[in-house]
């Protein structure tokens, strides 16, 4: 059917992998004067120059491992750490995702500009074959950019997250047996997950009789918030310690008896220094009466 | 050319996880300070956003909020609704109830957020699931409006 080399030899990848280490050094001299290698290294042109090797040797590998459209590829490993360097230096700057996709897209255009120039000189093997595989090979690359950026990102957000947690959630201990958990940000199910555990745990080590939940810093109280704080309240109680939640203002008191919401048997005080003597004032009483009758 | 003022200013967002939530309340929030509302206004409409984001959540299974600056005839106002597609509310009187609940939780969200602004209203969504929208000013109008 097709009369294409019987034996002359080289598959594509092969061909294409040939042609990329052949032109190494134009094809890194050209890149090295595009915006996505010039912007990221910028010390001297050498640097880019190198770097842009390591690009093409890398794609080089991945295509004489034969697999053009695999994005896991062994032939990407050595580049990946000055991938993800790239791009994100490139979206550092404020460029979006598809900008960033289509600098390295750029990188494609170049090396099929030499595409004629090379055939010309060389083979007998029939015009533009190699350009499709190099196209399939470039598309590659570009997703496996975007992959590492998205993970990247995806690392950043869940790495924060967890900062975020551990960050907001302090108990300070005020006093002998007192202590206090100033909320900072929104309390849904899980942060307020934290919150309990860590202030139950406070209460066993400092032994404490008092505890003050200070929701200044909470911007918003509505109903799951405040089955929080009351699932707080209660299990603080069990372990012994009495519960005030100080920081409620103007307009949070307002809205939660709107919302119907039913506070009554919490102990609440508009400010933090009213709970503190809230509380001083129950450790008085303690002291005084420490057995309570009844 | 005829562009309704209204709809120019509309934000939809997605609503498919908690983390969706903080960003309904902080949209909320922006439009109202940026509208002039009073910080007891601002509290109570961002507390309503949330409380039927979360509903549009656990009961719809995620949906989508539009916000939408109004120019009413006494100043601007502040519209939020939100569109899910679940199974929709069987008994929307029995939803209103204060301590209704069939998400384990207070009960306290439909009724709640309708008496934390000045217009609500719950309608079928076209694709099947539940609309609810509700709508404040900045300046308040008198009690019972839109009720």
């Amino acid at each position: 059917m097709t009369d294409g080399p019987p034996d002359s030899g080289l598959s594509s990848p092969d061909a294409l992998s040939a042609f990329l280490r052949r032109r190494s050094e134009q094809i890194a001299q050209r890149w090295a004067d595009l915006p996505l290698f010039q912007a990221v290294f910028t010390v001297t042109r050498d640097e880019a120059v190198e770097a842009s090797h390591a690009v093409v040797a890398s794609l080089a590998d991945v295509a004489a491992g034969g697999r053009l459209d695999d994005l896991e590829a062994a032939g990407f490993l050595p580049v990946r750490r000055q991938l993800i360097a790239m791009s994100g230096s490139r979206s550092r700057s404020g460029l979006s995702l598809a900008q960033v996709d289509r600098e390295f897209g750029a990188l494609r255009d170049a090396v099929l500009d030499m595409l004629p120039l090379d055939q010309a000189g060389q083979d007998e093997r029939g015009g533009d074959d190699l350009r499709l595989p190099l196209a399939t090979l470039f598309g590659t690359l570009r997703v496996v950019v975007v992959e590492t950026m998205l993970q990247e990102n995806q690392e950043v957000v869940l790495r924060q997250r967890q900062q975020l947690l551990e960050m907001t959630t302090p108990v300070i201990k005020l006093w002998d047996r007192l202590v206090a958990v100033p909320l900072i940000g929104m309390l849904d199910s899980a942060r307020s997950q934290v919150v309990m555990e860590n202030l139950l745990e406070a209460i066993v080590e400092h032994n404490a009789t008092v505890a003050i939940l200070d929701i200044t810093g909470v911007p918003t109280v509505d109903s799951l918030v405040a089955q929080h704080l009351m699932k707080t309240v209660a299990s603080a109680r069990l372990m012994g310690a009495e519960c005030v939640i100080s920081g409620i203002r103007p307009a949070i008191a307002q809205t939660i008896v709107q919302l119907g919401l039913d506070l009554g048997h919490v102990t609440t005080r508009a400010t933090l220094a009213d709970a503190l003597e809230w509380a001083m004032d129950q450790r008085g009483r303690r002291d005084r009466d420490p057995r309570p009758l009844g | 050319m005829t562009s309704v003022p209204e709809r120019a200013e509309a934000v939809r967002l997605p609503i498919r996880g908690d983390g969706d939530l903080t960003a309904v309340r902080h949209q909320v929030r922006a439009l109202a300070r940026e509208l002039g509302f009073g910080l007891v206004q601002q509290t109570k409409i961002v507390t309503a956003a949330s409380e039927l984001a979360r509903n549009t959540l656990l009961h719809g299974g995620g949906g989508e909020v539009e916000v939408v600056r109004l120019e009413g005839p006494s100043g601007p106002g502040l519209r939020v609704s939100f569109t899910d597609s679940g199974p929709g509310i069987p008994d929307v009187e029995r939803a209103l109830q204060d301590g209704f609940s069939t998400a384990n939780g207070l009960g306290m969200g439909l009724g709640g957020a309708k008496r934390l602004v000045q217009e609500f209203g719950i309608e079928q969504a076209p694709g099947g699931g539940a609309r609810v929208t509700i709508a404040s000013w900045a300046v308040s109008r008198p009690a019972g409006f839109g009720a």
